[in-house]
């Protein structure tokens, strides 16, 4: 298996890990195709409210998530995430399909849960978000 | 050159065919003329060899040094067939254009000739070929790119090219309730505007969040649907969330993280966590709500663009 030690979101030394890399620690298949497997992943978050997503989402990071309606794919457009993974081998609707198609968002499926997906890419050293700041006290 | 150039060039010689960019129309010889025939027309084209055609069959190749050693021994008048080199590197037609280089450029060759499967003769590569196709494809990426940014150059130049004491654009977008399957369309329109207006990554990312959560709550809250309305000036972006919807019965209670009044079904769907709100007002600079009850609701966000103002540098108002 493929092992990236320790990784920084920020460091533009360590090892990025790639699309491929992904692949194979997720044994996922791409459903939805935009950019290459080169594709750099520099992190990745999980959430199956769209409203954290929103909150909490950063440009350029893996969602992985177990809703597979449309409105993942348009939220993922919004937040700037270019990658979208389901979990637990489920199948979106065409919809959902589509939308990723005209929206230039990748799609893999993957047959592991979302704990054990998640695990498996941080073990890796697919590094998160970190400590989440929480502003003004409001949330 | 730059680190850039020489990777764009790398990749072009990767990305090309050498069918693509050969010379087919080359001056060839017959095994069966002769070294004196081959000297007065190498002299003649002011060309240094010519590949050796039998019928269609790249057989050899045959250059002004051969012609020279041949006039050494006092043979100009001996056949090409024996004096050509018949071990000759040649390229397929379908190969990239990186082993007609490796050839030309670190082996040092003057021409490659091109064959197909059956070693059929097509044409030649040189240097100069190569060079000439380079420089043509780099001008047609660089060509391109400029109309690409010439779109860009437009669409945030209407701020200049228009004169008033305030030029807004707005954009309009009206929103269906209850319409799931196309809820977040808006939003995505107006990110794409945002892009074409030339505004800053880092805003346009603030303002789609913002958005897609007020577009989000015309679609669940609202029985009438709603109109988004983008007003853009040189220097700030407002965003207002219209409807004539049920209204809010309690504004100062909406407004508290966590509070929700999202059937389950939206729930399901991973909305309606009573985020929405917080999560526009964190996004916008200025956030305002008014609300009542039976009337309708009106959401109303600011985001500055401070240095990122659009249009030319030069003072608003003003044309440089």
């Amino acid at each position: 298996m493929v092992k990236y030690a320790a990784l920084s979101i920020n460091s533009p030394f360590g090892d990025r890990m790639k699309l491929r890399d992904i692949l194979e620690i997720l044994s996922a298949r791409v459903l939805v195709e935009h950019q290459g497997l080169d594709g750099e992943i520099p992190m990745a978050g999980a959430a199956d409210l769209m409203s954290d997503v929103l909150a909490f989402g950063s440009e350029g990071m893996m969602l992985m998530t177990g809703l597979t309606n449309p409105q993942v794919v348009r939220t993922a457009e919004m937040a700037g995430i270019n990658v979208v993974v389901f979990v637990r081998d489920k199948t979106p609707p065409p919809e959902t399909v589509e939308l990723a198609k005209d929206s230039g968002i990748t799609i893999l499926i993957t047959r592991y849960t979302m704990y054990e997906a998640c695990g498996r890419l941080y073990q890796a050293g697919l590094p998160g978000l970190g400590p989440v700041k929480i502003e003004n006290d409001t949330w | 050159m730059t680190v850039i150039d020489i990777t764009k060039v790398q990749e072009l010689t990767y990305s090309t065919r050498v069918e693509a960019v050969m010379s087919s129309d080359v001056i060839v010889v017959s095994p069966n003329a002769s070294l004196e025939e081959v000297k007065r027309l190498l002299l003649a084209k002011h060309i240094s060899g010519v590949p050796v055609v039998d019928g269609e069959l790249l057989v050899g190749m045959i250059s002004m040094s051969d012609v020279m050693e041949s006039m050494e021994k006092g043979k100009l008048n001996s056949l090409v067939r024996d004096m050509m080199t018949t071990e000759v590197k040649s390229v397929s037609k379908d190969s990239y254009l990186i082993e007609a280089v490796n050839y030309l450029g670190i082996k040092g060759f003057a021409r490659i000739p091109v064959v197909d499967q059956e070693g059929k003769f097509l044409g030649i590569v040189t240097p100069g070929i190569v060079m000439g196709s380079l420089l043509h494809e780099m001008d047609v990426k660089y060509q391109q790119k400029e109309a690409e940014k010439l779109q860009t150059y437009r669409a945030s130049h209407i701020f200049d090219d228009m004169t008033s004491d305030g030029t807004s654009l707005v954009l309009r977008f009206m929103v269906n309730d209850h319409d799931f399957s196309n809820a977040g369309k808006a939003s995505s329109t107006i990110k794409k505007s945002l892009q074409r207006l030339g505004v800053a990554p880092g805003i346009v990312r603030r303002v789609c969040v913002a958005v897609y959560e007020a577009e989000m709550n015309l679609v669940i809250h609202t029985d009438v649907g709603g109109e988004i309305i983008v007003d853009v000036r040189r220097d700030r972006l407002k965003v207002s969330a219209v409807d004539h919807g049920p209204g809010i019965e309690d504004v100062e209670r909406v407004l508290q993280p966590g509070y929700s009044t999202a059937p389950q079904w939206i729930r399901d769907m991973g909305f309606g966590a009573g985020m929405g709100l917080a999560n526009i007002r964190r996004c916008s600079d200025v956030m305002t709500l008014m609300s009542e009850a039976g009337t309708g609701t009106r959401l109303e966000t600011l985001f500055r663009f401070g240095e990122h103002a659009l249009g030319s540098p030069a003072a608003p108002g003003k044309r440089s």
